[in-house]
């Protein structure tokens, strides 16, 4: 295998060194190169001509479900998932079982990762066994090789604990990602709303995510300690985050694909891989979503990339688990938002890479020259059907089956590893 | 009838799913097969060797009988499943049993379940026509065309009359079927109760929401309680039923804001002295027992009309 490659001719895209033109990029021992200084004939080439080359994608919210839950994913099947989708890197939720809370489970999790065709960044859990009682050894847990801390899943109820949470992570470099959701108003199985009284389906307010997004605002304002808010669904907490950043508040927030994508009228027929939590909103939350993703009021796209199996997903929908794959829709979704004018190339990169890794603290996200190479090769136009049988990760409960979805990863490569290639 | 209407639905899942037409051909379906229930030998044998499953959830003395005595005046074979002798007990899935229950070739399976859209869910896995006799919150249409039926048999029309629901709306999969039903029948439905009690948005399902018992009351021609439902009560919904009575109940003195001849109506079963008074209930007015007795036409109805979508087989 070549340790080199020479990327001809692709617009390379680089928001953190304001770099958009087309150019060669090339690739040296796993790192980025001066292409000046390769050799004809020594490197590979590949052809990129009509193609963004941009820094490596980053999916800073993920489930991989390995170690405990393997039957809907593992760390290697949701890699090569991710690599398909034009990741390279790969944070993912302490909710697995165990609960990743202790620096054994961390170090398992990296294990398990290592030669994955992804980069696996641990979050560990705020709380013991997430129980949101008491701190998690935060200081082990960096060691080990966790980036951040969360309860994902849930939320942390205990509002003094989660101010301690905010202001011993940030001793450790750890970033802190709110699972924001008031859980006395939070019983229901999709949107209260209009389509949940058609449906007679139990609804969950906007509000229960509302209040618990401002607590993390004021706690994160009052502490001077940063705060980063998952999976934002509702317009009211998009405002409440745009209003905190006005002020200084050290909040950055991430959205997904799903949000800005579809809305509660999805459940329609009792669909349960419309299911998640939080639900799907109305057209009104995903228009300020969309406002949101414009104005940097949302720091990343992430995809909350939930597995389940059809053991959990072909149920009645009051007992379908919540969540959806994301990872394999994730780039060509968001790259509609490029062609409806909504967000430009390089915001779209900003979102779902270099944002990402500058939260998480990666060492990546970027095209600089001696940096590992990372990088997505995207065909913009590339148009496919988003069936079942394509479907990498081991779980097949999206949404998006049957789209036909436009723009997609072309090739992946990871440490100047190729990863996903649809070249050959 | 329109000439040349042919019913077209091998499942009931559904007020929401229903034309006016489709409504006005079960409601004359079901007067004409009313008669048969007053015969001296109550029986027909339109649906003789037809397998009709009852397949209950949730526990149901009035609706389960009913479809039960509907099957077999029509002479169909019945069975009955509730949830404390089947299989879901052992740990079995909905679609399992079903799927199970498809293997023995019914006809026409009739669930009630507490989940919302576990109907809808069954169509998809089993051959036989499905009937929602209730589905969680959502629908009940056998419930919601019976009190058509009643108001229509009592009224000569649908169209143009004011109808008054008061109570838990929030929970009331009956209300929901009838809020949709004497819509589209160019009934104009008004809806009150506590705010706890009521739905988001269910003005876009049609109905008026009101502020006062004496709005939704005024001039009504019919007045239909729901019942309060006291197992619901591990959400602070209602500090307390004697409360509930005394600002929310139906008494005499309710009921004479309405119509004259305004007709007095309750799915059942009753809490009486919570949300209808027993007077009220028991006064000329009430047609509660009328719904009770209309609701096996509409039964019988419904049976024959989807065994008449049946997939030919063979």
């Amino acid at each position: 295998m070549s340790s080199s490659y020479l990327i001809k001719n692709g617009r390379i895209i680089d928001p953190k060194n304001s770099r958009d033109e087309v150019a060669d990029l090339a690739i040296r021992d796993g790192r980025l190169a001066n292409a000046a200084e390769v050799i004809q004939g020594e490197a590979v080439e590949i052809d990129a001509r009509g193609c963004w080359v941009v820094p490596g994608l980053i999916d800073m919210h993920v489930h991989l479900r390995e170690p405990g839950e393997e039957y809907k994913e593992d760390i290697l099947s949701g890699c090569r998932a991710a690599a398909a989708g034009g990741f390279t890197g790969v944070a993912c939720m302490p909710n697995t079982r165990p609960v990743n809370d202790n620096r054994s489970v961390t170090a398992l999790i990296l294990e398990l990762a290592a030669g994955a065709p992804a980069r696996v960044h641990p979050v560990a859990a705020i709380s013991k066994a997430s129980k949101g009682e008491s701190l998690a050894e935060f200081g082990d847990l960096r060691e080990a090789g966790a980036v951040a801390v969360s309860d994902d899943g849930l939320p942390v109820r205990d509002s003094r604990l989660m101010r301690r949470a905010l202001e011993y992570a940030a001793d450790f470099g750890l970033a802190v990602i709110s699972h924001s959701e008031e859980p006395s108003l939070a019983h229901g199985s999709m949107n209260e709303g209009a389509v949940s009284t058609r449906l007679g389906l139990q609804g969950i307010p906007t509000v229960a995510e509302s209040i618990m997004v401002y607590r993390e605002i004021a706690l994160a304002e009052y502490t001077g300690k940063p705060v980063h808010i998952a999976h934002v669904s509702t317009a009211m907490s998009t405002g409440l985050i745009r209003l905190a950043k006005e002020r200084g508040v050290p909040v950055t927030a991430e959205t997904t694909p799903h949000y800005f994508t579809l809305t509660e009228e999805a459940v329609e027929g009792y669909a349960t891989n419309a299911k998640m939590n939080p639900p799907l909103r109305s057209e009104e939350d995903r228009q300020e979503i969309l406002r949101g993703l414009a104005d940097g009021t949302f720091d990343a796209i992430a995809t909350d990339h939930a597995p389940h199996s059809i053991l959990e997903k072909e149920v009645e929908f009051d007992a379908a688990a919540n969540g959806i794959i994301g990872l394999e829709t994730s780039l060509p979704l968001s790259l509609a938002l490029v062609r409806e004018g909504v967000i430009d190339e390089k915001r779209l990169i900003e979102l779902m890479s270099l944002n990402p890794a500058a939260i998480l603290g990666l060492e990546a996200g970027t095209l600089s020259e001696g940096v590992p190479a990372d990088i997505t090769i995207i065909d913009p136009g590339a148009e496919f059907h988003y069936t079942e049988d394509k479907v990498i990760s081991k779980s097949k409960n999206s949404p998006f089956l049957g789209w036909k979805l436009q723009g997609r990863a072309v090739l992946t490569m990871m440490g100047g590893r190729i990863t996903h290639n649809l070249f050959d | 009838m329109t000439t040349g209407y042919f019913f077209p639905h091998r499942h009931i899942l559904g007020i929401d799913q229903l034309s006016v037409d489709d409504i006005r051909h079960i409601l004359s379906t079901a007067e004409s097969f009313k008669e048969i229930s007053s015969r001296p030998i109550k029986k027909v044998p339109t649906l003789r060797g037809n397998t009709i499953i009852n397949l209950f959830f949730e526990p149901s003395t009035r609706t389960r009988l009913s479809f039960e005595v509907a099957a077999k005046r029509m002479s169909a074979d019945t069975f009955s499943i509730s949830a404390s002798t089947s299989s879901t007990t052992k740990g079995e899935t909905l679609i399992d049993t079903a799927r199970n229950i498809s293997a023995m070739n019914p006809d026409t399976i009739i669930i009630r379940h507490s989940f919302s859209g576990a109907p809808h869910m069954l169509t998809r896995y089993v051959d036989a026509s499905i009937i929602n006799a209730g589905d969680g919150t959502h629908e009940h249409p056998s419930q919601g065309l019976l009190d058509m039926m009643t108001v229509r048999e009592h009224k000569g029309r649908l169209d143009g009359l004011k109808i008054a629901i008061i109570g838990d709306i929030l929970h009331s999969r009956v209300a929901h079927s009838d809020i949709l039903g004497f819509t589209k029948m160019g009934s104009e439905v008004f809806v009150y109760g506590p705010s706890t009690l009521m739905p988001r948005a269910l003005d876009r399902l049609g109905a008026r929401v009101c502020t006062s018992l004496s709005e939704a009351v005024a001039d009504a021609d019919v007045v239909m309680t729901l019942r309060i439902q006291k197992e619901r009560q591990n959400d602070p919904l209602l500090p307390s039923f004697r409360e509930y009575a005394r600002q929310f109940g139906v008494t005499r003195d309710v009921v004479a804001l309405a119509r004259d001849d305004a007709l007095v109506m309750h799915p059942g079963p009753i809490n009486r002295g919570i949300e209808l008074m027993p007077d009220v209930a028991d006064s000329g007015r009430s047609v509660i027992l009328d719904q009770v007795t209309n609701g096996v036409a509409v039964r019988m109805a419904l049976l024959y009309l989807v065994m008449g979508n049946a997939p030919v087989t063979g």
